[in-house]
């Protein structure tokens, strides 16, 4: 297992392999912001962790599809299912790698990014735990929309319409975490939720990732 | 008895296309398909990999026994021969990675980026992965696709040797294969007289 998590990273860190992908489109993403909604900086700071929440959201969404279609072009993918690794720990792992390669660079850039759109700095940390708790439950249900659309050539339309859905709840209690935050409220019972749903998605899409994988090599 | 199938019928796209097929492989035996495009030689292969369901029939063989290898070898082109290698042999807990290198002619080419080997070479890769995994037996699609003469007689060697380790190997090819005591099996004689499958929902899953 520990070998596939290093072969995925030392694939993506190498050229063409997609890291610093999603860091980039979500520098774009705040960089533009101020530009098109004006720089009057208590209408920045109001919409600041929605849009940090989107921005990070949609980068995520922008190397989902690498995740197992690339595995399964070069037929890695059928070697790793007649190997001795169960489908389910492929899974675990491969949304790890994903974590890893992009929610973790986004979490770390995001208090720096939070400065350009004008955050205020009691909303820092809060920001900065949800996405901590969030990106991964973007990784595991995005892994499992990868391993649904895997047989599909160019399936990127597909994967994004049947993921989007899936990231609704996450989007929910994560910009409503950073955002009462932000306003100096409690900000407990979305940060409960969200690690909710994170928890409850790690434990349980594993299994249904491996199962569609199944499903789709035949 | 490394493999025993028995009674097997096989499907693709939802459509029968070989049913009893029975035949067994014994340690040291070399069993080689014979059969037109299409015959299914292929789907037989990925059935008895696991890779799919088979519709009727039994399919022994002890676990974690079976080594395949496709149409693609499973190359990173961003990863050196070695780097491909190793990662083969850490998940199938640890191969000899020289050895495989060694068998292949590979040791010149170990540091290039598997974007950059040839067809030839990238099949030759393909085949030490094989010699990695530490399996007994070896179920090969068309092994010898775009080897030259000299590839050709490296594979015959590693997979003789593989036989008189009491392994053994199950392949689909058009061309001769320079085996001692290789067996052939014509597919023609399983073709499914009645391709209608009763699960209907087969070709959506």
């Amino acid at each position: 297992m520990k070998a596939l998590l290093l072969r995925d990273l030392r694939l993506a860190i190498r050229a063409g392999g997609g890291f610093g992908l999603a860091l980039a489109f979500f520098l774009i993403v705040v960089v533009l912001v101020p530009l098109s909604v004006g720089p009057s900086s208590d209408r920045l700071s109001t919409i600041a962790p929605g849009i940090l929440w989107l921005g990070a959201l949609l980068a995520c969404l922008l190397s989902l599809d690498r995740i197992f279609a690339l595995d399964r072009e070069d037929g890695s993918l059928d070697l790793l299912a007649t190997s001795p690794m169960p489908m389910e720990a492929v899974a675990m792992i491969k949304s790890l790698a994903h974590w890893i390669t992009t929610g973790l660079p986004l979490i770390l850039a995001a208090p720096l990014f939070a400065v350009m759109l004008n955050l205020p700095m009691h909303g820092m940390g809060a920001l900065f735990v949800s996405l901590l708790l969030g990106t991964p439950a973007l990784s595991v249900i995005g892994t499992f929309g990868s391993a649904l659309t895997v047989g599909l050539k160019r399936g990127g339309l597909l994967l994004s319409l049947l993921v989007l859905p899936l990231y609704v709840p996450t989007l929910i209690f994560g910009a409503e975490m950073a955002r009462r935050a932000a306003d100096g409220q409690d900000f407990q019972t979305p940060m409960l939720m969200l690690a909710g749903i994170t928890c409850g998605t790690i434990a349980l899409l594993p299994f249904a990732s491996a199962a569609v994988l199944r499903a789709n090599l035949r | 008895m490394v493999l025993r199938v028995s009674d097997l019928s096989v499907a693709r796209g939802g459509l029968r296309i070989l049913e009893a097929v029975s035949f067994e492989l014994a340690p040291g035996a070399a069993l080689l398909l014979r059969g037109p495009n299409g015959i299914g030689k292929t789907t037989l292969l990925r059935t008895i990999m696991g890779l799919q369901p088979a519709l009727s029939g039994q399919i022994d063989a002890p676990a974690d026994s079976l080594a395949y290898a496709g149409h693609l070898d499973g190359v990173k082109p961003t990863l050196s021969v070695t780097e491909n290698l190793r990662f083969w042999a850490s998940i199938f807990g640890g191969g000899d990675v020289e050895r495989a290198l060694e068998l292949f002619d590979l040791q010149a080419l170990r540091d290039r980026a598997g974007g950059q080997l040839s067809a030839g070479q990238k099949r030759r890769l393909g085949l030490a992965r094989l010699a990695v995994t530490g399996r007994t037996t070896w179920l090969l699609d068309e092994p010898t696709v775009s080897l030259d003469a000299d590839a050709r007689a490296l594979f015959e060697r590693a997979v003789t040797e593989h036989l008189k380790a009491g392994g053994a190997v199950m392949a689909a090819t058009h061309l001769d294969l320079n085996l001692e005591a290789a067996q052939t099996l014509d597919m023609a004689q399983f073709k499914a007289k009645d391709t209608l499958t009763d699960t209907f929902d087969e070709a959506f899953l």
